[in-house]
């Protein structure tokens, strides 16, 4: 669906995106990730023809967006970041307007707008003025203009900025929804959102795409640095002591808890689960023991590290 | 052609949908009614054969009008919807940047034909108490009406150009008040240099835009001004077009 090879931003004085290539198929929902200026709403302005690319080509559906750009602009429903509307409009004027003006016949329109505010849940605010929504339902609003003309590839810049939880849940199932018949490109810098909703991400930092991949694949690429922390109650002595034997340990920490127990951090060789053995190890011993966890790393430490390496390194 | 109306409509209910739209209009129609004052003030003083419209256009607030009120309606146009982030909704959906730049330009256009139209109502206060037929001669009329969009379509066109160059209304404003400022410096020094002379003098006499009005006051309609008029807005219009383009290959 979206062929991106070498793509090259620059502005006066700064280079936005350099040199990025990727490919997004049918169906797909990816997620660009990335900490605010790393080129997300660039590459998106880009694909949705609002700019255009310093070098490089850009296809959407086989269609070169700066050749074909009315072409490619037909086939892409794009909601810029922090949602602009005409707030003097009422929401269903408002849809009706952009389904015109995005080439629906009058009677097509009509429909089509039902469609979409049955589906964004707008039918009881269809004839309010948009200036008087609370910004969820503006977001939805969006959204809707952004499905409004059926469009093959969904392109959303950050959609759950500034939403409240629940809100944010509305939203991120209505994305979630949207796989399979649309494809659908988001960019977002929260990352549980991303790993709910996303098939694929790709991690932007100063304009480079540094990993991309499934979210399950990049949890697992840092699995191999996994930590057990485990609470007992023992001599310090005796739990240094015992670790250091171990061969599967790679790594350990003893520091005093509250009360009489220690939390060691251990980091298994290999990533091996080492917890049923220190449940038994403890059993045997006669220790006590409060807490048994395993931390995996999260898609936030992966972003931490992929996009600010230096930072870790000094930490 | 069937979204570019549909562009239009937005434009122009985005004028009535505003308090601005209302204010500008207000703003005119008190100026028309001061000059008007200033006309009956003049009439009652002494008789005079010159039609209504010219004696109107002689107490110079014309002017006033068509230099305060064009930015102000223009000046919105482009910098509201690129500093909203509209703009950029706008230019994602299959509409030509021509397409865009016709609907604001005739909108806006619309916007200030209306705003003139209170004037008619000042015609006929005056035909209504001088009981005289030849005020309301719809030939001079007409070609008062004429020159009045003539001369708002290039300053508008200035306008929109000047509202497509920046993302704040308020330095739009300022940028097309300059602009509209400089022609008019350019029509009085025309009017000042006589005509025969040097080729200067003949070039500048082309800009004599104050002539030209008093042309049309007084019902006469000579096609020079008309295609001056014409083709200046058209050519602001093409210099709007491009700094819309611009954002392609900034």
């Amino acid at each position: 669906m979206i062929e991106v090879a070498n793509l090259t931003k620059r502005y006066a004085g700064h280079t936005a995106v350099s040199d990025i290539s990727f490919t997004v198929g049918r169906g797909e929902i990816v997620g660009l990730l990335g900490p605010n200026g790393a080129g997300k709403s660039t590459t998106m302005r880009i694909l949705s023809c609002y700019l255009a690319a310093t070098s490089g080509t850009v296809r959407v559906a086989g269609l070169d967006v700066f050749a074909q750009s009315d072409e490619v602009r037909r086939r892409i429903g794009y909601m810029p970041e922090n949602n602009p509307l005409h707030y003097d409009m009422r929401v269903r004027e408002y849809l009706k307007f952009r389904a015109r003006l995005k080439g629906l016949t009058r009677k097509r329109s009509r429909q089509r707008v039902d469609v979409v505010t049955e589906q964004c849940s707008l039918t009881e605010v269809s004839r309010r003025i948009i200036g008087q929504l609370s910004k969820g339902y503006r977001q939805r609003v969006g959204l809707a203009d952004a499905l409004v003309h059926e469009p093959e590839l969904i392109i959303l810049d950050e959609p759950t900025i500034g939403l409240d939880p629940n809100q944010i849940r509305s939203v991120r199932q209505l994305i979630k929804g949207l796989g399979g018949s649309h494809t659908v490109l988001i960019s977002t810098h929260i990352l549980p959102e991303a790993e709910m909703t996303c098939n694929r991400l790709m991690i932007m930092y100063e304009g480079k795409i540094l990993k991309a991949d499934t979210p399950e694949n990049l949890q697992r690429l840092m699995s191999s640095n996994s930590q057990i922390v485990a609470e007992i109650a023992a001599p310090p002595e005796d739990l240094q002591e015992c670790w250091a034997q171990m061969a599967e340990i790679e790594q350990f920490d003893v520091s005093a808890a509250e009360g009489d127990y220690y939390r060691c951090a251990l980091t298994p060789r290999d990533g091996l689960d080492l917890r049923p053995h220190i449940f038994a190890l403890a059993r045997d011993r006669g220790w006590l023991l409060r807490e048994l966890t395993r931390n995996r790393h999260s898609l936030e430490d992966i972003y931490v590290r992929v996009t600010r390496p230096d930072e870790e390194e000094e930490g | 052609m069937r979204t570019w109306w549909t562009l239009t409509r937005r434009e122009l209910a985005g004028f009535f949908l505003s308090l601005t739209g209302y204010v500008i209009i207000a703003a005119a129609v008190l100026l028309m009614g001061g000059s008007f004052v200033v006309l009956i003030t003049n009439l009652q003083r002494e008789a005079t054969p010159m039609p209504v419209t010219e004696m109107f256009y002689n107490t110079q607030f014309f002017w006033l009008i068509l230099l305060l009120t064009t930015p102000v309606i223009t000046m919105r146009l482009f910098a509201l919807e690129k500093f909203t982030g509209t703009f950029e909704t706008l230019m994602t959906t299959p509409v030509s940047d021509l397409q865009v730049v016709l609907a604001k330009f005739v909108a806006a256009l619309v916007f200030y034909t209306v705003m003139w139209l209170p004037l008619l109502g000042c015609l006929f206060v005056v035909r209504y108490y001088t009981r005289d037929e030849w005020v309301f001669d719809p030939g001079v009329i007409a070609s008062t009406y004429l020159g009045i969009l003539l001369l708002g379509s290039l300053f508008i066109s200035l306008g929109c150009c000047a509202s497509a160059l920046t993302r704040s209304q308020v330095i739009a404003a300022i940028i097309s008040l300059v602009f509209g400022a400089c022609v008019f410096m350019l029509a009085y020094v025309a009017d000042q240099v006589p005509a025969r002379g040097n080729w200067t003098g003949q070039v500048l006499a082309c800009f004599g835009l104050f002539e030209q009005m008093h042309d049309f006051v007084r019902g006469v309609v000579d096609t020079r001004p008309v295609v001056l008029l014409g083709t200046l807005t058209l050519f602001f219009l093409f210099l709007t077009l491009r700094v819309v383009e611009s954002r392609r290959w900034k």
